[in-house]
């Protein structure tokens, strides 16, 4: 984390043969994103502006190879690295070991058995973290040849769309009610692979910053209903933003087409999180989310940067930044395909929406 | 006949009133113990028993009390894990039913040991009447001195609290009996912090087993040493054993840990034996989570030595021709029995009690259910054997809490074990349905394993 930095870094860790220091308290996954690119987990349901978060998942599961200079022993069992101290002189396996990413193409198998598979018609199709990891760790087949778990449909009020068919049960959302908000009507209910996201009893969510559950939400089982259906968010254009408001920070990211702005959501970083200013996290309110839909409500900034592993990243955008690619070097030089090569052409990304003077029209479309 | 310690006065009658148990010589380590020991001497006496928890892990139970932090002026608490849920596991619903007071007696002992002023007894839901008793058990303590302000004149308060649980099997996990008794959801803990740093409202606390607690009385009574005399090896003691399935007599019995397994299933003393004089076909040691094992590497282990009732003998072999003790649910199956069949009912189980935090175990178990189902009902096919298989795999050490690994363990065994039957069912479906395959023969485990 951010606030992280200032403190004296101390601890060494290395990681998939890359050395790093941290400071005291830094969990494996955390220094791992200092070092960046591959060798960081993927994290379905850590999220480090949310405290408690974690450890569900299990996609960010690593090999402590040996536990610490002190004591050199290794974990017997892979461990969730979103919630694991480092020690000094700790020797971390992510990418370079065969039994983290067995292990892992498990838990992203699991994850997909009850999946809908249905991102053709996902609003979160292209910047869906489950979407990412299907792609990098996942199978092109599956192997589970039963009806997938279903749930009735839940309304849960005007401005979220709640569609737990998708749901990974991370939990995010349940923190974000909790820490964010007045007060959480909604929460896990049942258990086991019945357990579901609900508010009890078909109550609706509309606490002033419940808007940030959709942000948070890693799938699209919480999207946004002011955006459902409008487009998909590759043929948007996404710009920074800011307005004065006095219960938020304002500043945000506008999603337009045209000139319409077609949806608003917080800044996210290259790990899918909500940005930090001044050490807080950029949570904003459902005002600037939903009701400030003209573009003459904001000052516009600029072009946003896309600089995560995404779908959304094959798309032509202004500064468009690759993360820094750290695979070369903890694999001997070997390259294997990465995620944000694989759809560099496509019939989409026939437009290079950068060379756009203003936002995406439909027409621009039409060529 | 072995010696019996916890339920050598369990059939005296009227033992569950107070006055007859005090009678019988009870609530003397209370009183020794606060008279003439300090708490450090206490927890010294159980760590020199070598007496292991005996809610399924095994771990030594005065080392769990030495790793308590105490750090001053926060509380620490004792938390009697009375949540017996384990399919074939009945044996502290019998102690707490019969001799209630044994267990209270052995919380106050052990509340003095752990400097635990509140003492909690978390039981399941569905052990309604024992609530009553327990509750009966503790007023009369209460009523007698034993709890409640400067306890004999030691300085010493304690109280006990009974909280009952709603029904879940996860909530005999310790950290979800933690979440479960502040009044959350019994979802696991991530670990670390344990609880013996962060435990029940984020104060040090220690979780035991109902029997263990039980065996913390006669460990005081007689001496740390005298009581790791009995048993073998680091197994000490006495273990209670819920024995049941196809056997004459089943019920809750006491062994001391130096009997064979044999012993315990055919001596009249214990099981007496399979009815109608059937063959055995397979047990389950420890309770539905530990590995099933077949009648041949049962009474003998892979080296060819007589396999004891014990933590040592029973994991003989690792997992690949052993098994475990686990919390001493002796579920006996003789040659009617189906084993997929009865993989199914477990799989069942688990997919039903998994509490759905973490992706493996809540997508696995329901996954494996399916699939077993579809063997049991003459759907399956040959490579749903190495699915289960590999399901099974990955579900194994990657949750979050143990559960996910209870439900992989008996799965597990069971292909490695009886591949023959499984495939049996799958290339036979319409027999399958109509008999059972019996006793063909056993899979050799250390082949298949190699």
């Amino acid at each position: 984390m951010a606030e992280q930095t200032n403190k004296p870094a101390n601890l060494k860790v290395t990681i998939d043969n890359i050395t790093v220091e941290v400071a005291p308290g830094t969990t494996i996954l955390q220094a791992a994103r200092q070092i960046g690119g591959d060798v960081t987990p993927p994290a379905m349901c850590y999220y480090s502006k949310l405290e408690g978060s974690g450890g569900k998942c299990r996609t960010c599961l690593v090999e402590v190879a040996a536990g610490s200079a002190a004591d050199p022993r290794p974990m017997p069992k892979l461990v969730a690295s979103c919630r694991t101290g480092v020690m000094d002189g700790m020797v971390v396996k992510n990418i370079t070991s065969d039994r983290v990413q067995d292990a892992r193409a498990g838990v992203v198998e699991f994850l997909l058995v009850n999946h809908p598979l249905d991102c053709p018609v996902c609003d979160q199709a292209g910047e869906c973290h489950l979407q990412d990891l299907g792609y990098e760790h996942g199978k092109e087949g599956t192997r589970f040849e039963f009806k997938r778990r279903t749930f009735e449909p839940e309304d849960i009020g005007p401005y979220i769309q709640l569609h737990m068919n998708r749901c990974i049960l991370c939990y995010r959302c349940t923190y974000v009610a909790d820490q964010l908000t007045d007060s959480r009507v909604h929460g896990v209910v049942d258990r086991g692979d019945h357990a579901n996201i609900s508010t009890h009893i078909s109550k609706a969510i509309d606490n002033n910053f419940c808007g940030n559950m959709i942000d948070v939400c890693p799938v699209g089982a919480l999207t946004d209903k002011t955006f459902r259906f409008k487009n998909r968010v590759w043929f948007t254009k996404p710009v920074e933003a800011h307005r004065d408001c006095d219960q938020c920070c304002g500043k945000v990211t506008l999603w337009q087409r045209g000139d319409e702005v077609l949806r608003v959501t917080a800044r996210k970083d290259e790990w899918g999180e909500v940005k930090s200013y001044d050490g807080k996290p950029g949570w904003i309110c459902n005002t600037c989310r939903f009701d400030k839909k003209k573009a003459s409500d904001w000052v516009i900034e600029g072009p946003t940067n896309i600089n995560r592993h995404s779908v959304i990243a094959q798309g032509h955008y202004t500064g468009l930044q690759k993360p820094h690619e750290t695979l070369p070097a903890v694999m001997d030089g070997r390259d294997p395909k990465l995620l944000m090569d694989i759809h560099s052409v496509s019939e989409v990304n026939r437009v290079d929406i950068s060379a756009l003077p203003g936002a995406a029209t439909s027409e621009t479309f039409k060529k | 006949m072995g010696r019996k310690l916890l339920l050598d006065k369990a059939h005296v009658e009227n033992i569950r009133l107070y006055e007859v148990y005090r009678r019988e010589g009870g609530y003397r380590s209370v009183e020794k113990a606060l008279k003439s020991m300090s708490p450090d001497q206490v927890t010294d006496e159980v760590k020199k028993s070598g007496l292991r928890g005996r809610g399924g892990a095994g771990f030594p139970a005065g080392l769990k009390w030495s790793f308590l932090a105490k750090p001053e002026g926060v509380p620490r608490y004792l938390v009697v894990n009375a949540d017996e849920s384990e399919p074939g596991t009945f044996k502290d619903r019998y102690l707490m039913e019969f001799i209630p007071h044994l267990l209270i007696e052995g919380m106050i002992t052990s509340s003095y040991a752990l400097g635990s002023t509140t003492s909690y007894i978390y039981i399941r839901g569905e052990y309604a009447w024992i609530v009553d008793i327990l509750e009966q058990a503790i007023a009369e303590a209460r009523h007698n001195g034993w709890l409640g302000k400067n306890i004999l004149g030691s300085g010493f308060d304690c109280d006990i609290h009974v909280q009952r649980g709603a029904g879940a099997y996860i909530c005999g996990e310790e950290t979800a009996l933690l979440e479960s008794l502040e009044g959350k959801r019994g979802n696991p803990r991530i670990k670390p912090p344990f609880p013996a740093v962060k435990g029940l409202w984020g104060c040090p606390t220690v979780v035991n087993n109902v029997e263990t607690i039980a065996a913390v009385v006669p460990i005081i009574n007689e001496g740390g040493e005298e009581y790791a005399k009995i048993g073998i090896g680091k197994s000490t003691g006495t273990k209670l054993i819920s024995a049941c399935g196809n056997i004459n007599k089943p019920g809750v019995y006491e062994i001391d840990m130096t009997i064979s397994v044999e012993e315990f299933i055919y001596s009249d003393e214990y099981c007496g034996g399979i009815p109608n004089g059937r063959k055995l076909k397979a047990c389950i040691p420890g309770g539905s989570s530990v590995p099933i094992l077949p009648a041949n590497l049962l009474l003998k282990t892979a080296k060819g030595e007589t396999r004891l009732m014990n933590y040592e003998s029973l994991a003989d072999g690792g997992f690949a021709s052993g098994s475990m003790m686990g919390s001493g649910g002796f579920i006996v199956m003789d040659d009617r029995q189906c084993v997929v069949r009865h993989t199914y009912t477990l799989a069942r189980f688990y997919r039903h009690e998994s509490c759905g935090q973490c992706s493996p175990c809540r997508e696995g178990t329901g996954w494996m259910e399916k699939i077993l189902l579809n063997i049991e009902t003459g759907k399956g096919k040959m490579s749903d054997i190495d699915l289960l298989w590999d399901i099974q795999r990955k579900i194994e050490g990657n949750t979050i809490c143990p559960l996910g690994d209870a439900a992989a363990w008996p799965v597990a065994a069971a292909i490695r074990h009886f591949r023959d039957e499984f495939e049996w069912h799958v290339n036979h479906p319409e027999e399958a349905q109509t008999r059972n395959y019996g006793l063909a023969h056993y899979a050799d485990p250390l082949v298949l394993t190699a």
